[in-house]
């Protein structure tokens, strides 16, 4: 290595540079024994540490440009190969074999061992989860007569259910465990009736206007908590029900088809009525399975 | 020659080689060579992240509850109280608001993860852009590849663990993107989740031995081949003299010049982490609130690195693919599951693809410029293109909202311009390098007639 000349400024900066981190790792140890009550205590400790941790770099980095040496070096790259050594390690290998008389079948039967104790060894993953129920998919907490009721379970009468809002239900006597389920939550909202254009099979869904659908997007499963209410019809678009995460939009007066965005399949729509109470009622199971979609999903309907 | 008397490092030295044999490997690594370009640094700052990562999470797992049980909240965040949050969500609002140095620590997690990949995604340019994976390094590169993957998932888990309302959009999107796979989603997202979404209270439990073990170990392993592949081989370098070649080396040796370098980019990097950690608030969970699968919010974005996959996923014109009324492939499918897998699938083949076209077998040490390789710059830009464009689109809402820009006529812009920008890109960055490649066989030939004219002049 050449001897170099002494550098006596870039040795007092990297010392000062070392100071100063000291002081700022110091800083932060006070910060942190008496600075609680401060309102920055979190800046205050990310600026201290950070600067000590930068003073300290920063030292290192002129003692690396200015303080050692560091001329550049030439050397050879290893060698492409070494077909002396391949050809050892390939005679070894090919000569430690030669008392086998049936390879192919050895090499088959250790094949054959190999794979059917890796089979054996990843069975047990198999007690991860339930497999081949699609049945769970399709289950629903509603049923004919269930009650309507909202976060803290009070029944909904259908004079609560006003236009340009829109609600979340439950059905009546879920857990708090159970309202996390996907086909639990619904959104609700009330439209004028003639406005509504259901197709024939969703005929009789609603209750003079009011709509219950799934809450859960068919897209990719995000909770709908976007009600588009036109406040000036006809020059608004019409009412939708929109998703937040990647913005499918639903037509609640069409029986929740799509009118934008990536969702693939209509919204399921629960049917209700109301009762001689006035409360709001399940009238029987959704048009179709809740939530996101699989393969297959089209050949369900949605079960109690 | 007895020790006694001799310097301290001799004697250090001594007691080492005579424990360890390690004499000969240490100095040998000690004189191992580092080509300069602040370009090679890139890799460096993600190992360097990695490691603040590691030592970051560490302390948080003192504080972290793996349980989704819900309890009510009786903490002293005054805007949560009495509300139903799960022990996860709990746990993390407590280590934010009132553990000392808690949320400093958490945040600087948080930021290293987003350096991290943003540096695995620089340095896989450069990589790109050299042409750097060449033989005799695609098995560097590929394990590359598969740290950056390893690396996206888990920072998706370490997002979703803390169970606030968007870690759970998230995670309700990777469930349904999951559930969307066709002929095994919902036997797989079934068997993932032990049950539908939200699953059952064995997730968390798996999600978190995921994050903080399974993951780390298996990229700290891969990291290490990565860098035991790189040392065998040796650094690539750029001809900046005449003294590079193939077959040799040029660079600063380990020790003393490189050492004070790396260690101070080790230490900078961590410096910048913890200043972004203090000063830069990110993810404030507290605000965001418990996750209800029937709850979300409008104009949620994800971490960055998650940025394309949203917007694969808004892109996407509604249809699910279905044939006879039977549902084949679900929507979801398209934009967050095909999408990322020809990107990676392209990482992957794409050595293989060159030396396919091109013929090249040949050893290379040397390092291109992007302009020495112009179809191959024309495609990589194209890629960036492509998948920077669906990452924009992706950030429509925000558009919207900040600029007025209506979102439904943006995503039919972005619907038409995802495939056409890309090749319009592609083609200027293949002009580019041309005129590039011209412009110095011009200033070549002028260098080479000025010498002879010189030597022309009379005397």
């Amino acid at each position: 290595m050449p001897a170099l000349p002494p550098n006596p400024g870039a040795e007092l900066a990297a010392l000062a540079l070392l100071g100063l981190s000291s002081l700022a790792a110091l800083g932060f140890i006070l910060i942190y024994a008496f600075g609680a009550s401060l309102p920055d205590e979190t800046q205050l400790l990310g600026a201290s540490m950070g600067l000590a941790l930068l003073f300290l770099a920063a030292a290192l980095i002129v003692v690396g440009l200015r303080l050692v040496p560091s001329e550049e070096v030439a050397e050879a790259y290893p060698p492409q190969e070494h077909p002396g050594e391949q050809q050892v390690i390939a005679e070894l290998v090919d000569e430690s074999g030669t008392r086998f008389t049936r390879r192919r079948l050895f090499k088959l039967g250790l094949l054959g061992a190999g794979g059917t104790l890796g089979l054996a060894v990843l069975t047990p993953a198999a007690s991860f989860g339930p497999l081949f129920h699609v049945g769970d998919f399709l289950r629903t907490p509603w049923r004919r007569g269930r009650r309507l009721v909202d976060e803290h379970g009070v029944p909904y009468r259908a004079a609560d259910i006003e236009r340009n809002d829109f609600y979340l239900a439950f059905p009546e006597g879920v857990s708090d465990e159970e309202k996390e389920q996907m086909a639990a939550s619904l959104v609700v909202i009330r439209l004028d009736p003639a406005q509504l254009d259901l197709p024939p099979d969703l005929k009789g869904y609603d209750a003079h206007g009011i709509l219950a659908y799934s809450r859960i997007c068919t897209h990719a499963g995000c909770a709908i908590t976007l009600y588009r209410a036109p406040l000036f019809q006809p020059a608004e678009p019409k009412p939708a029900l929109v998703c937040p995460c990647h913005y499918s939009t639903f037509d609640p007066a069409t029986g929740g088809t799509v009118t934008f965005g990536p969702a693939g399949r209509n919204l399921p729509l629960l049917p209700v009525f109301v009762d001689s109470k006035g409360f709001l009622r399940a009238k029987g199971n959704f048009n179709g399975p809740v939530g996101p979609s699989w393969w297959g999903v089209r050949m369900w309907k949605a079960q109690p | 020659m007895t020790s006694r008397g001799a310097p301290l490092t001799r004697r250090s030295v001594r007691w080492l080689d005579q424990r360890t044999a390690s004499a000969p490997l240490l100095r040998k690594a000690l004189r191992y060579l580092f080509p300069d370009h602040w370009s090679f640094l890139l890799g460096e700052v993600a190992l360097y992240a990695f490691v603040v990562l590691v030592a970051t999470g560490i302390y948080l797992t003192f504080f972290f509850v793996d349980s989704t049980k819900e309890v009510v909240y009786h903490g002293g965040y005054a805007p949560l109280y009495g509300q139903r949050v799960s022990e996860a969500y709990a746990s993390v609002v407590h280590l934010s608001l009132f553990v000392r140095a808690g949320l400093l620590i958490r945040q600087t997690h948080h930021w290293a993860a987003n350096v991290f990949i943003a540096a695995i995604v620089l340095h896989l340019f450069r990589i790109f852009f050299t042409g750097a994976y060449r033989k005799p390094r695609e098995l560097t590169y590929w394990l590359g590849v598969t740290m950056l993957t390893l690396a996206l998932l888990e920072a998706y888990v370490g997002y979703s663990l803390v169970d606030d309302l968007m870690s759970g959009m998230g995670l309700a999107i990777g469930y349904s993107v999951g559930l969307a796979i066709p002929f095994v989603g919902e036997n797989l997202m079934n068997w993932l989740f032990d049950g539908m979404f939200p699953g059952s209270e064995q997730l968390w439990p798996r999600m978190y031995i995921a994050h903080v073990l399974i993951f780390p170990v298996l990229i700290a392993v891969l990291l290490t081949l990565h860098l035991l592949l790189v040392a065998m081989r040796h650094h690539t370098q750029f001809r900046r003299t005449k003294a590079q070649t193939e077959h040799t080396i040029v660079g600063i040796p380990a020790w003393p010049g490189q050492t004070p370098r790396s260690l101070g980019l080790l230490i900078g990097t961590a410096g910048v982490l913890f200043l972004l950690g203090g000063l830069v608030q990110i993810n404030p969970i507290w605000l965001w609130g418990p996750y209800h699968t029937y709850s979300s919010t409008n104009g949620a974005q994800p971490d960055w690195y998650l940025g394309w996959l949203i917007g694969g996923l808004r892109l996407v014109p509604s249809f699910d693919l279905t044939i006879a009324g039977y549902t084949l492939v679900p929507n979801p499918f398209w934009g967050g599951a095909a999408f990322p897998l020809v990107v990676f699938g392209f990482l992957y083949l794409w050595p293989w693809l060159e030396r396919r076209f091109t013929g090249d077998q040949a050893f290379h040490n040397l390092l291109d410029r992007p302009r020495d390789a112009p179809v191959r710059t024309a495609i990589g830009i194209a890629m960036i293109g492509w998948v920077f464009l669906v990452f924009l689109a992706g950030a429509s809402d925000r558009v919207d909202v900040t600029f007025g820009l209506a979102y439904v006529s943006q995503i039919w812009v972005y619907r038409v311009l995802v495939w056409v920008l890309p090749v319009l890109f592609g083609l200027i960055a293949w002009w580019v390098c041309r005129e590039l490649q011209a412009g110095e066989r011009v200033l070549g030939e002028r260098h080479e007639a000025e010498a002879e004219a010189r030597l022309a002049r009379p005397l």
